[in-house]
């Protein structure tokens, strides 16, 4: 029996989340196999080899998997039979993971948070405030999985052979434009040991980037946003960590500013360690904080950096 | 050009949603209940399209429970034209509304669908991309943009770390985002023209598919509860607990 693994990768190197998705495949039994369908990815399809774990990587490569277009991905996907088909929940991997449920005609198992048995799985719903635990009733499996309920596997002691097998042909449907990528120095989001996260309290963008970036710099964190700051402007789309946004859950998690609502704290409960900075002493947000501090953040947060030295 | 839209009803998102005692799922009774609002999103999509004179007909489209009626009474009210129910009290997994509303794409032929991205429920993110899958169609999640021209469309995706933009060849299944756009208010006036608008009811049998659920849910629990911690007097003592007790920095 093999499990699958689609890596998300740049050709180049392969994202943290995979190493997570990893972990979680080992947890369904048999042998991990991952993919790396992209174009002149043998650095990522190497770099996929040396993964704890993984006994056999993929590799297709072609001009059509170049920007992994929904459309070509799941059809490579498709050509490759297996037991068990996992990719992390990602918005790439949530992009491509359901036409190729729809196609094999099973039903996606989304987000799961833990392998309880080969075909029972624990999945949040209602913005993590309920876990189900479901069991699937197709004889292939098809997963996504939200990657802060497993642990990452090993990137570098694994020695596993690479196949290369034909690229999928381009569907001719949809065309990748163009992208950008906002470029940074910090560390990605989903990935980072510290979040420093700010919300609405923070008052325009020029502020958000001042107090943020300078605590966030001073812990060398990633930056997160509450929704109502990105509503408002003060951060881009892909910083808002919650519900329908990103969920992390780093070791360390100081939110700036954010008052806490239910599908905010959806995102980053399962942070080893909260602190919340906040005028207001009524904030939900103290209830799940390990650390609270009852503080106008303009003060507080030049103070903390100060203090951190 | 028609503008295929679905909609769901949800618990409404201001609502903390509480486990059965039992353990065999949450508790909805008595529970307010709303359209998606990722589904919002979609509607008032497709009505800027007829505004801007791009659809000729918007229709929304649900599947489940008679009470639905008032959902997709609330997307005439935003501005489609018609709705369809496909009733039915059995609970229905996203591959099996997938199956019904493929069954009204092929039936209504429209030139775009757009469905919201996830259910505030299940949480699940997977029906619209499904849709294209089984259609055949080009799909584009996380929309932010949707530009229409021809028989083209060119769709802004929000993806992790920044945008991408795609082209697709309609028909196609467009995805959105919460910032695609801000959905209008409904007035009482156009309440009242929504209760004149015609909706259709179908039973599954009609079209052909019935799909057996292929998840069993064992179990629905309380997630671990996290207790609330400590206030700390002062900036030092926190920098000192995170240091010496927490050892995160």
């Amino acid at each position: 029996m093999t499990v699958l693994v689609i890596a998300e990768h740049d050709n180049a190197a392969i994202k943290g989340t995979t190493l997570n998705t990893v972990t979680a495949a080992a947890q369904c039994g048999g042998e991990v196999h991952v993919l790396v369908a992209g174009h002149q990815a043998q650095a990522a399809a190497e770099a996929a080899a040396k993964i704890a774990g993984v006994s056999k990587v993929i590799l297709a490569d072609g001009e059509a998997l170049a920007h992994g277009l929904a459309e070509n991905l799941a059809a490579q996907v498709l050509a490759l039979a297996s037991s068990y088909i996992l990719f992390s929940a990602t918005a790439s991997g949530k992009n491509i993971a359901p036409r190729v449920a729809a196609k094999l005609d099973v039903a996606q198992i989304s987000e799961i948070i833990k392998v309880d048995s080969p075909d029972s799985f624990e999945r949040p719903i209602y913005a993590g405030n309920a876990i189900a635990t479901v069991q699937s009733l197709d004889e292939k499996k098809l997963i996504t999985v939200r990657t802060t309920g497993f642990d990452a596997a090993a990137a570098t002691s694994g020695s596993a052979a690479v196949a290369t097998i034909a690229p999928a042909a381009d569907s001719g449907k949809s065309r990748f434009v163009s992208s950008e990528i906002a470029k940074n120095e910090r560390p990605d989001l989903t990935a980072a040991k510290i979040v420093v996260s700010g919300g609405r309290a923070l008052g325009s963008a020029e502020k958000f980037n001042e107090v943020i970036n300078l605590l966030a710099d001073k812990l060398g964190a990633a930056i997160g946003a509450s929704r109502a700051a990105v509503d408002a402007g003060y951060a881009p789309n892909d910083l808002q960590v919650g519900q329908t946004g990103k969920i992390v859950a780093p070791q360390l998690y100081i939110a700036c500013g954010i008052s806490g609502a239910i599908q905010h704290l959806a995102g980053m409960k399962d942070a080893k360690v909260i602190v919340a900075i906040n005028k207001d002493p009524e904030a939900p947000i103290f209830r799940v904080a390990d650390y609270g501090l009852e503080a106008d953040l303009f003060e507080a947060i030049p103070d903390l950096v100060k203090q951190l030295g | 050009m028609k503008v295929l839209i679905a909609v769901k009803r949800v618990v409404d998102y201001d609502v903390k949603v509480r486990v059965k005692s039992d353990g065999s799922g949450v508790d909805i009774a008595n529970v307010k209940q709303s359209m998606n609002p990722f589904d919002e999103i979609a509607v008032e999509e497709a009505v800027r399209l007829k505004e801007k004179g791009q659809a000729s007909e918007v229709i929304a489209v649900s599947c489940g429970v008679a009470q639905r009626q008032e959902t997709l009474r609330t997307a005439m009210a935003i501005g489609a034209d018609r709705a369809i129910l496909v009733e039915t009290d059995v609970e229905l997994q996203p591959l099996a509304v997938v199956k019904r509303l493929k069954a009204l794409v092929d039936k209504e032929q429209p030139g775009l669908v757009i469905l919201g991205k996830q259910a505030i429920g299940d949480d699940a993110n997977q029906t619209g991309q499904m849709l294209a899958a089984l259609a055949d169609l080009p799909q584009a999640t996380f929309a932010s943009k949707v530009e229409v021209s021809g028989d083209k469309a060119q769709v802004t995706r929000e993806i992790d770390g920044g945008l991408e933009t795609v082209s697709l060849s309609l028909p196609a299944v467009v995805i959105t985002d919460l910032r695609l756009n801000e959905p209008r208010y409904v007035t009482l006036p156009n309440i009242m023209k929504a209760k004149k608008k015609p909706l259709d009811t179908v039973k599954p049998e009609d079209l052909g598919v019935d799909v057996a659920p292929r998840l069993k849910t064992l179990k629905v629990a309380d997630p671990p509860k996290r207790g609330a911690g400590i206030k700390m007097p002062d900036v030092a003592t926190l920098v000192d607990k995170l240091r010496s007790e927490a050892k995160v920095i």
